[in-house]
């Protein structure tokens, strides 16, 4: 029984032992937040697990609130000249549902998973810096608030997501919209930046003991090689946030034509941050499906070494691509070509991970649990995404696609049928771990069904009006221009809506779903027969994640401890020797007997909120700005002054000293 | 056909653990204080002969800016070598911090590039 | 324990290993605990974030080297840089380097007095240097460079305010640790705080270096 310390200032009580608490205090003045249960114990929690599940609600939010946005876009396209949007309001819309569902949807989401699950698959009990975590998730989520309180002040920002200059400057869109995506995404980005550093440095450094970089679970690895694509990409987007903020409200003319601006200075920063961009949307939702699919198939991943190379590929030739994105901007012919065959030549690392998990697939004794449906579901949407991706890669044929519906098609390809299959996949597989229950397959598999045939009927026809000539960001068609027959854009557009009803339905049934779980009797520890270290822990994960950090001897090492080879001759056979259950009491019965775990804090939020006051101060007025910086020196201070005993547990361990009962379900 | 590619060792022994011999070797580069003066003389008298080069007039464009370069480069390299201590330090410290130098140079060259900067 | 009539055979026992990044008691040379790679946490991560700023500065660069032939009628480099005066004040700033690094030597030899002072030198030399940005400015404005004036001026001033407010919360990193180090309220190693905060110091002096070459010295 593992026994978790609990410090002392005094040295005349460190031999009591448990039974004291003495928490220190901040400034000398405020005692540290020491609450294990109650809303006191998720606002200043470090725990890794608390601050992942929290990711995750906000980002499912969002993904309501940016599916939302696409419901109304999709209904004023339904017919011609639609009037359920004006041009300026489809304009604030399209932008935001964009904006919402990358920043504000899938990165936060990825991060739940990268946050929750990083640190059970190496092996560890945190991150290697539980309160910049804490700090990332709250930067986070008051900048999602804050880009979307745009719409009660005066509108959101209208420039379409990648926010071209100088369009976006004062003169075409005079309200503050534009200003809150920018420092929005200022905030945002510096909760990426930070957690980037985070989760690279407990990667390298926090592994457990026998996990070489090649005994590594996928989806850290996947996880790893994201947080490189941010720490690189962000600054850039940085820089040119920042060009933008001057340029609306300093009256610097970076994206001044008349003073010899260059409009095209704004696409290349953008578009260096925005291609790597999207293998940040991608990859983590790659690593996702890659440890879903062995375990669903019986078998481990085929060709692990091949998988981890090239998802560096991926992100080291995604960087080279960027103007991929320009091939209609004037560039001239041989940067135009030099990217072209850039383009053509990221194909091939993604080629070879569609193999893989084909390959992982054929022969395996295949259970198609629901996550296991969303992880096919990704291989064969993914695909289609990216066929229509080389077709974009040869540049003369992309200026005929380029900003039309065809575009539009491909990246709602990649990403919901990449991206958002894969981060459900994860959803439903982990589920189980985080929460202690099951998810009601039925309702499971009417979820996935309803949002693959909603998803198609969407954005398949999109190819085809998108050939069409139907061009992007236009808040209406017309009946005269419509064009007849098999490719009338009026009926693919109705079938379009029509499809997107059905998708939004399926994503309810998510919740539903939910709902109806949340009664279920409690899961096993390990309902899937899983292969990996964040399943040797009970279901949800004790607060110190391991009674024992487990020494690794293999490539999942949880599938080794349970089954044996017993193979002749070079052949392997493998046969069950202990369950899951019985690996964990295992662990158990060896626990380690001090555990040291970092305690609470009250600054990383209150550094966020400083943040936010200083955004809206820049926005309304300096007194603000000055009052936020404030609360922001003050919360660094505090910070960087926290006790010595900061790496200490100062809390009670769950269901102890009286008080609320925990909220933790039975342990199996 | 087996298909099974664990690597399945016993070997516990994380390789990458830093060994004794390698802590010693860390602080056998310690720089004595005298010699991080030198090197501060030394890249006082780069600055010194960057501003002196600019004077000259009759050097053309062509030489003056690849030595301008040049000397900068040095002093930037001397600096983040010995100052920052990159050069002693562990492999994974450099690969971290160059690989952003890399990239920024090269994607940003690129960039320059296509705005035909580097031809006039 | 397992009943070994009808459990499976038990577990054959890992060699107890120390978890990584976990205090074990033990004294880890240089560490204060023990972590896969044997390198710092906090060094990693300044490293990390250094790499990234190398792109924080060079996409503010390059929108410089792009602009700076881009006045218009407006005043341009060639009239108003002051190469004496700015090599005063790039000497300077090189020079608080050295006396960063001999703090941090002082560190390393638990000199406590020899580490306050040294970084109490550097923290002037860093005031001392933006000074001379603010009164280097403050000429080129009174000679017509405005904010506003031109591409080129928005650029310079975007460029050289970005690294001026890099100083200068260096300055104010550099004085809070000598406070902290006075009061005792460094957490964990003292030496290895002080090298984090001199990485970060010699990288603004870095960047200083390529903006003096690039900026400065190469002709418009």
């Amino acid at each position: 029984m593992a026994i978790i310390e609990r410090p002392t200032d005094s040295p005349a009580l460190a031999g009591a032992g448990a039974g004291v608490v003495t928490p220190s205090s901040s400034y000398g003045y405020f005692r540290r937040p020491v609450q294990s249960t109650g809303w006191k114990s998720w606002a200043f929690t470090v725990d890794h697990k608390k601050i992942g599940i929290m990711y995750g609600v906000v980002a499912m939010l969002f993904f309501f609130v940016g599916g939302f946005e696409a419901l109304l876009i999709r209904a004023q396209l339904a017919q011609p000249d639609g009037t359920i949007l004006s041009a300026d309001k489809y304009n604030q819309m399209f932008t935001m549902h964009a904006t919402t569902m990358v920043f504000l949807f899938v990165m936060p989401m990825a991060s739940a998973f990268a946050n929750y699950m990083m640190p059970l698959q190496i092996g560890a009990r945190d991150v290697a810096f539980p309160r910049l975590n804490a700090l990332s998730l709250w930067t986070f989520v008051f900048g999602g608030i804050f880009i979307n309180s745009s719409w009660f002040l005066g509108g959101a920002a209208d420039g379409g997501w990648f926010m071209y200059a100088p369009n976006s400057s004062v003169p075409f869109s005079p309200t503050n919209g534009v200003d809150f995506w920018t420092l929005g995404l200022l905030m945002t980005g510096v909760a990426s930046q930070v957690g980037a550093i985070n989760l690279i440095v407990t990667a390298l450094n926090m592994r457990a003991p026998g996990m070489t970089l090649m005994r590594m679970p996928i989806f850290t690895w996947m996880a790893l090689v994201v947080q490189f694509l941010l720490l690189f990409a962000i600054p850039i987007i940085t820089v040119a946030l920042f060009l933008l903020l001057f340029q609306r409200n300093f009256d610097a003319t970076f994206f001044s034509v008349a003073d010899g601006a260059d409009p095209l200075l704004w696409q290349h920063l953008f578009w260096l941050f925005g291609h790597p961009e999207v293998y940040i949307i991608v990859l983590p939702a790659f690593g996702i499906i890659s440890e879903v699919l062995p375990t669903f198939a019986r078998k481990p991943l085929f060709g692990y070494p091949f998988v981890v190379f090239s998802g560096a590929a991926i992100g080291l030739v995604g960087f080279g691509v960027w103007a991929h994105h320009m091939f209609a901007a004037g560039l001239g012919p041989i940067s135009v070509a030099v990217f072209s065959v850039a383009t053509m030549a990221i194909a091939v690392p993604t080629g070879v991970k569609i193999i893989n998990w084909t390959l992982t697939l054929w022969g395996g004794k295949l259970w198609f649990s629901t996550a296991m449906l969303f992880a096919i579901g990704l291989i064969v949407q993914f695909t289609i995404g990216g066929l229509s991706g080389v077709t974009h890669a040869v540049a003369p044929s992309d200026t005929q696609q380029t900003d039309t519906y065809y575009i539009v098609a491909h990246f709602h390809y990649v990403i919901f049928g990449g991206a958002v299959l894969g981060l459900f996949a994860g959803i439903y597989y982990w589920w189980p771990k985080v929460f202690g229950k099951m998810l009601n397959e039925t309702w499971g598999r009417w979820n996935f069904w309803l949002m693959i045939i909603g998803m198609n009927l969407t954005f398949g026809p999109m190819h085809i009006i998108g050939l069409q000539g139907q061009p992007r960001r236009m808040y209406v068609w017309t009946e005269s221009r419509a064009g007849e027959g098999f490719f009338n854009l009026g009926m693919w557009n109705l079938v379009s809506t029509i499809g997107s009803l059905i998708l939004g339905i399926g994503a309810v049934l998510f919740l539903v779903n939910v709902w109806v779980s949340r009664k279920n009797p409690p899961a096993p520890a390990d309902p899937w027969d899983a292969r990996s270290l964040e399943w040797i822990t009970t279901s949800p994960p004790k607060e110190h994640n391991f009674d024992r950090i487990p020494t690794v001897h293999a490539l999942d090492e949880f599938f080794h401890r349970k089954y044996e080879d017993v193979g002749e001759d070079g052949r392997h056979d493998y046969k069950q020797v202990r369950t899951g259950e019985q690996v964990i009491e295992n662990e158990e019965a060896n626990a380690e007997a001090h555990i040291h775990l970092p305690s609470p804090s009250y600054w990383p939020i209150i550094l966020a909120f400083g943040v936010l006051v200083i955004s809206y101060g820049v926005i309304y007025s300096t007194l603000l700005l000055a009052a936020g910086a404030a609360i922001a020196v003050l919360a660094l201070f505090g910070w960087a002054l926290e006790p010595p005993t900061a790496d200490d547990s100062e809390f009670e361990p769950p269901s102890s000293d009286g008080g609320q009962p925990s909220k933790e379900l039975a342990h199996v | 056909m087996s298909i099974d590619n664990d690597t399945h060792t016993t070997d516990t022994n994380s390789s990458e653990v830093v060994s004794q011999l390698e802590h010693d070797d860390l602080h056998a580069h310690e720089i004595s204080d005298k010699n991080y003066v030198l090197i501060a003389l030394l890249l006082a008298v780069l600055t010194a002969m960057e501003v002196a080069v600019t004077e000259i007039s009759s050097v053309p464009e062509s030489l003056l800016i690849p030595a301008l370069l040049l000397m900068m480069a040095v002093k930037f390299f001397v600096v983040v070598s010995y100052f920052m201590h990159l050069k002693h330090d562990a492999a994974l410290f450099k690969f971290g911090f160059y690989i952003g130098l890399a990239g920024a140079v090269v994607l940003y060259s690129v960039m320059l590039t296509t705005f035909h900067f580097f031809i006039n | 324990m397992s009943d070994t009539t009808t459990e499976p055979p038990v577990m054959p026992e890992p060699e107890t290993e120390i978890p990584a990044g976990y205090d074990d008691g033990q004294d880890h040379i240089g560490l204060a605990h023990h972590t896969t790679t044997g390198l710092s946490n906090t060094k990693l991560a300044m490293w990390l974030f250094l790499g990234s700023e190398c792109l924080l500065f060079g996409g503010l660069i390059s929108t410089y080297m792009l602009y700076r032939n881009r006045q218009g009628d407006a005043i341009g480099p060639d009239q108003l840089w002051d190469i004496p005066f700015t090599s005063a004040t790039s000497f300077i700033l090189l020079m608080s380097s050295l006396t960063m690094v001999l703090a941090v030597s002082a560190a390393k030899r638990k000199d406590e007095r020899g580490t306050r002072l040294w970084l109490t030198v550097t923290a002037l030399l860093g005031g001392l240097f933006l000074a001379g940005q603010v009164y280097e400015f403050t000429v080129f404005y009174r000679e017509g460079l405005g904010y506003t004036t031109s591409l080129f001026s928005s650029s310079f001033y975007t460029l050289t305010g970005f690294h001026g407010v890099h100083v200068a919360v260096g300055i104010i990193m550099l004085l809070s640790l000598v406070g902290m180090l006075a009061k005792g309220r460094i957490v964990g190693d003292k030496a290895e705080t002080v090298e984090m905060v001199g990485l970060y110091w010699h990288f603004v002096d870095v960047v200083w270096i390529v903006i003096f070459t690039l900026v400065y010295l190469i002709p418009a």
